[in-house]
Order: structure tokens, then sequence, then C-alpha cells
């Protein structure tokens, strides 16, 4: 089971290939938004980018918030997710500490899951896959 | 946003209400370039002044932004404050992704605002607020606050305007995300005539992927090509810096007001040691994997006791030309400290450093003096340069105010127009030859991205008048195009007619896709109209015996040849666009 991390973030040069290969490729939407990884300036571009993603909790708290079983724990972190059990109340958004679950104007939600595509459109290799523990 | 129509939102700052307005026209007019001369047409007005409160200022947007890489820049049009005609300018940044997602193809601001104002827009929602506040503040206090009164981190644009747009500078910039420019033509003081501070655009809409099982393949080889090739390796790697060397090694570039073309003091401030010196790391535009964008530092001791003040300042090609060689400055941190002082007035750093370049010059032949500059003005003396730089945004006297309307327009009443560096504007760095000249002279922004006459100039060494305008005519025609996708032109290699097809074919424009080369004509064509119906004439552009008396890799500059391609380039221009004047 592996899991996606940012290990070179610092490399990150904010072009947003990674959200737009995911919204794309997972998700078959155009949007910097729905997607698993989201690119934001560290307090404006003067600092840098940071990465909102899933870091693969165990246990993960917007799977223990989730009322539907839509979010289900993943082994070795992060979650499984059923999108047709989603009733899209938005409680996992809330439940999760780092803001890694988006949810959009109709109120589905998007979380990483770690599946690993977005990895080869970054240009920097700030992306990469590791085995859960 | 794949639609057969635009959609619009227009925001009248006087009454402080928009309305989205459906248009037609995506087979002809494209997006871009030709949308933005589509939506000057029908909300411009010929006949009015640049400030006057009805002119619009236009975002566009093209059919392929946000669907392939690189088609990550937006343009800007507007009736100039430098000419009064109608002009564009292109930046990226996030504009692009911004106004994608804010799901429009472009925002027309007309109108305008009783106190100074900030515009935020999404694709829910329109807010203009008051923001008297700022004031006479700087580009960078303006991004500070702005960034916190509005939502949308990092999905959006935030665009503003420093005192040269408030003052309304010819040469006054629009900042788009920190370190990219509406530069050219002064759209700052478009901006600043409407009493708009700044512009907020946060992209919140998703759209589904297009249905076409070619579309995901086709993006993949896309972007394969952009990465994984070396097509694009010189804009990451030095990037456009890189060119200093080489156009100084062909005696091609300007050097204190054009009066060399190389210097062996290059060394000092080359590509190769802005990247060893003072290179921090690169950024990227919005949609774009290159990462083009060259963040540099400065550490500047402000007290004796260690105490430093840093700086990060994006630099690139042109301004390291404009505030290094033409002013004669061999110094990496100088240049860069003169370039941050632009970047806080919100002045465009080309125009501001040949626009100073020529005042030394007038200064060293004592047509000026303190009396007007306020600071001593010297070649090499970069504490004057940053001293002027403000006291330009500021347009703290009539000098300054002349100088920012442009260095012809400061010539007229203090002399010394033969050395004005000017081509149709304040020059690019290419001192390559006739061609480069004639073509900056005339050309529609009176950019060197117009067409490629710089390059043109490097390559042929023969004279050959009717090959020479062909070449710009269509070249240009080909731009208009890219423009109106909107590419960044850096993808010009990459982005041939054939692949523009295969992507317009891939997410559902087929007639456009099929008509590549007569949209191109038609774009280029209805933007020369709207610029002459503006009041261009090529006889009104003269170019100033400078360039007549410099030498470059091809030896001296002959003036039967620069003044025949300027006079059949004239003509051409006005064939194409059909009209009579």
């Amino acid at each position: 089971m592996k899991k996606l991390t940012t290990p070179r973030i610092d490399r990150c040069i904010g072009c947003h290939s990674c959200s737009l290969a995911c919204a794309r490729l997972v998700h078959k939407q155009i949007s910097w938004d729905t997607a698993g990884i989201r690119i934001h300036s560290s307090g404006g571009l003067t600092t840098g980018f940071k990465a909102s993603h899933c870091l693969s909790c165990d246990p993960a708290p917007c799977a223990d918030a989730c009322p539907t079983g839509a979010f289900l724990q993943r082994k070795g972190g992060g979650v499984l997710v059923k999108k047709k059990l989603c009733i899209n109340c938005g409680e996992c958004v809330s439940a999760c500490p780092v803001d890694a679950v988006f949810q959009d104007h109709n109120g589905a939600v998007y979380v990483c899951i770690h599946c690993g595509r977005c990895v080869e459109f970054c240009p920097h290799n700030c992306l990469g896959m590791e085995e859960t523990a | 946003m794949i639609r057969d129509h635009f959609r619009v939102l227009v925001v009248n700052l006087s009454s402080g209400k928009g309305q989205i307005v459906r248009l037609d026209g995506r087979n002809t007019e494209a997006g871009g370039s030709g949308l933005a001369a589509l939506l000057f047409n029908k909300y411009g007005h010929v006949d009015r002044l640049w400030n006057d409160p009805e002119q619009p200022v236009i975002f566009a947007i093209g059919p392929l932004t946000g669907y392939f890489p690189l088609m990550s820049k937006t343009v800007c049009s507007f009736k100039s404050p430098y000419h009064d005609q109608y002009t564009e300018s292109h930046a990226g940044g996030r504009s692009a992704l911004s106004l994608c997602f804010a799901d429009l193809d472009a925002l027309v601001i007309v109108g305008k605002s009783k106190r100074l104002c900030s515009l935020t827009v999404s694709s829910r929602s329109l807010d203009i607020q008051d923001v008297t506040f700022m004031k006479g503040m700087s580009v960078d206090e303006t991004g500070k606050l702005l960034r916190g009164m509005s939502p949308g981190s990092g999905h959006r644009t935030i665009m503003r305007i420093g005192p040269a747009g408030e003052n309304g500078s010819a040469m006054a910039n629009i900042n788009v995300d920190t370190y990219r420019h509406f530069g050219r033509l002064g759209g700052g003081a478009a901006l600043g005539a409407k009493n708009l501070k700044g512009i907020i655009i946060y992209g919140d809409a998703v759209f589904p992927q297009p249905e076409s099982k070619e579309y995901p393949k086709l993006f993949a080889e896309v972007y394969r090509q952009i990465t994984a090739t070396d097509m694009m390796k010189k804009y990451h790697n030095l990037g456009t810096p890189a060119n200093l060397q080489g156009l100084n090694d062909i005696e091609s570039l300007p050097w204190r007001n054009l009066q060399a073309t190389s210097d062996p003091a290059i060394e000092q401030i080359n590509g190769e040691r802005f990247a060893t010196d003072n290179l921090l790391r690169n950024s990227a535009c919005s949609g774009c994997p290159v990462g083009c964008i060259h963040v540099g530092y400065v550490r500047e001791m402000f007290d004796a006791n260690h105490r430093y003040t840093f700086k990060q300042v994006a630099y690139d090609y042109e301004m390291i030309f404009s505030l290094g060689t033409m002013l004669g400055i061999t110094s990496t941190r100088s240049v860069l400290n003169i370039l941050d002082e632009m970047e806080k007035a919100g002045l465009d750093a080309m125009s501001g450093g040949v626009a100073l370049a020529w005042a030394t010059e007038a200064t060293e032949k004592e047509l000026i003096s303190e009396k007007e500059t306020e600071v001593k003005l010297s070649f090499g003396d970069a504490k004057a340069y940053q001293q002027a730089t403000v006291l330009l945004g500021n347009s703290s006297n009539h000098f300054y105010r002349l100088l920012g309307q442009g260095s012809l327009k400061a010539s007229a009443e203090y002399g010394g127009a033969d050395f004005a560096c000017v081509l149709g504007q304040e020059m690019a760095g290419y001192a390559t030859g006739e061609v480069f000249f004639a073509a900056q002279s005339l050309g529609f922004r009176h950019s060197h991205l117009d067409s490629g006459g710089y390059s043109y100039d490097q390559k042929h060494s023969d004279q050959d008048v009717a090959g020479v305008i062909d070449f710009l005519i269509k070249d240009e025609a080909g731009r208009a195009f890219m423009t109106s996708m909107v590419s960044c032109l850096f993808a010009r290699g990459v982005y041939k007619d054939a692949l523009l097809a295969d992507c317009l074919n891939s997410i559902g424009y087929p007639e456009l896709a099929a008509t590549i080369d007569t949209a191109g004509v038609h774009i280029q064509k209805i933007r020369w109209q709207t610029r002459i119906a503006t009041g261009f004439s090529p006889e009104n552009i003269t170019i100033p015996k400078r360039f007549f008396k410099i030498k470059t890799w091809k030896g001296s500059i002959d003036p039967l040849y620069l003044n025949t391609l300027k006079s059949e380039y004239g003509k051409a221009i006005i064939k194409l666009a059909g009209v009579t004047l």
C-alpha cells in the first residue's frame, strides 16, 4: 500500500500541474479545486508554495466523522471513498485538520486516494509515493 | 467552459453593477486578441480620449485556456494613454486560469468609481470595495492588503496598480500576482483613470472534462513535448537573460542609451552571472510546467549593526537591458535594486529604464539639469536611478510627469529627440538591425513579440524588402492566432498550426480548427482596423536618428534600407486592414 507524499515541495513552482492532472485523470474534470492535491502560496508568492493533500491519518478523523460510510479507513492510513454513499454533508471537510478535503459548490467532496497519478506531472519532482507503515 | 459563444462579464464601476453578456464569434474571433478587439468595438469609443470614463479595459482568454499546458496568458486591451490608440498587453501569472475558472471568456470594465476601489469577481460573486486608504500605495503593499481582503488563496489572481497608475503615467503597468505584468503602453493608467486600484479574480468553477478519447492522450503528448524534450529548456535554465551575452557578442545589445551595441562589461551582468549570484528560485504561471519566472534576490544592509532587508525581484532579459546595459549599470545587485523600485511604483521597467537613459544623455548634453531631474543622473549611478524611479512613479514635478508620457514627449519640450530610443514606444532590447527597427516601430503593440523581426535580423545579412515584409505580415497573423488561444509565445515552437488544430478538435472546436489560417488573418485585420480607427498612421511614426547611427554585426545601419522597410511595412499594414487613410 502506497501513499502520496510531498518530500520536495520546497521545489514547487506553483504551476498547478498536479491538481489539474488529478481533476482531469481521476475525477474527469477541468479544475484546480476538485483534486486530491491543491497548491496554495504560503502567505503570498514571495514565500513559496504549500500543498494541501491527505496526510494519510490512521485513524482518519474524516472517516470517523462520516455518518454514512462514504469515507472508510484505509489500511495504512487515509481513506477509501465510496462516492455513491456520500450525502454531501461536509462533515469530513470540517473534521480534517489539514484542509485536505475539498467540497465543491454542489456539495461533492474530493480527497486524495493515493493513486499517484499526479506524481509524473510535477516538473520539479516535488511529489513521491511511499510505502505506508 | 467549452461553448460556441463568448460569456463575458461587463462591470460598470459608475453604477457598481455587472452584467453577463453572451456574444457570438467563437469561430471567427476565437478568443484572446480576437475577442478583445471584438469587445473594444462593442464597448469602446474610438473618438473619445483614453481616460474617458466610458472607455473599456478588457481582459480576455481563449478556447484552449485551462485545457492545455502553456495556454496561460491573458490579453488586456484598452485605449493607451501613451498614444491614445487601441492596444493590447499580455500577461500570465494566475490571471488566465482564474478567468477560466471564474467561468468567463472575458471581463470588461467600464465606467469610473467615485472613490478608489477594488473589484472582486468569481463564478458566483461580484463585489466592489472602497479602498480609499490605498491611495498612493505601492504595488507590494497593495498586494499584501488585497490578499487578506479577498477569498481564494492560491486559486485567484490579484492585479493591482501602484502610484504610477494612479498618476496617469503612460508607463504605468498592471502588476499580476507579484511577478508578472501587463507592462507596456500604460494599462495601469487605464485602471487608474477608473479609480480601480486592484482586481481579484477567484477561479472557483469546475468543468467536465471534454468527452473525446483524443483529449487525454493529446494532453499527455503536449505535456511530454514541453517537459521531456529540450524544446523549452532555454526558458527555464538561464531564461531569457541567456540572450544578453549572445546579443552583446553580435553587437546588438543597446548600451548607455544605445551609444554602443557591445561592451566587455557584459560578463558582469549576463544570464550566467545572474543565475550564479542572484537567482533564488523559479516560479511558474498557472498551467505552465516550464517555470520561466526567475526570481532574484538582493540583501541590503540598512543599519550598520548587521540589520538587513531582503528583496525578491523577478528578472528577465528585457529588464536587464533597460535597467542594466541601457543605464550603464554593470552590477546584478544594482539592476535588481532599480527594478525593485520600478515594481513598487508600478512602472513598466522597460519603458522606465529607456526613458531614464534618454534623460541621462540629455543631462550629459546639458539639455536638462538637476533642476528638472532633482537627482544628478549619470550612466552607472544606480542610487540616482533608484531615486529617479521613485520620482518618475510619483510624477513628482513637471519634468517627470512629461517623461512618464514618453521620452519623445519630454524631448519635444527639452530637445534631444534625435537620441530618444523610441520605436513606437521606448525600444525593446534588440539593436539587431533594420528589420527589427522597422518592425517595432510599426508593430501592433510595438513589442518585439509582435513578429520575429529581431530573429530575422540575426539570420539574414542580405537585403530583401519584399521578403521581409512578407515574413512580418505572415508571422504576425500566426502570432495573432496564438494570442487568441491564448498561448504563451514561448510555446510557439511547440504549438504549430497542426497541433493547435488537434487541440481545438479534441475539445470540440472543429470549425475553428479547420480555419486557423483564415481566423489568424481575420484577427490580425480587425486588430489593425481598430487601431487605425483610433488614430494610427504609419506616417506619424518616425525613427529617431540614433537608430541610423549604430553598428551591428552586419555593419552600419543602411538608412535607405531602413526607411524603405518602414515605408513598405506601413503600406502593407494599411493594405491588410483594408482601409484608406
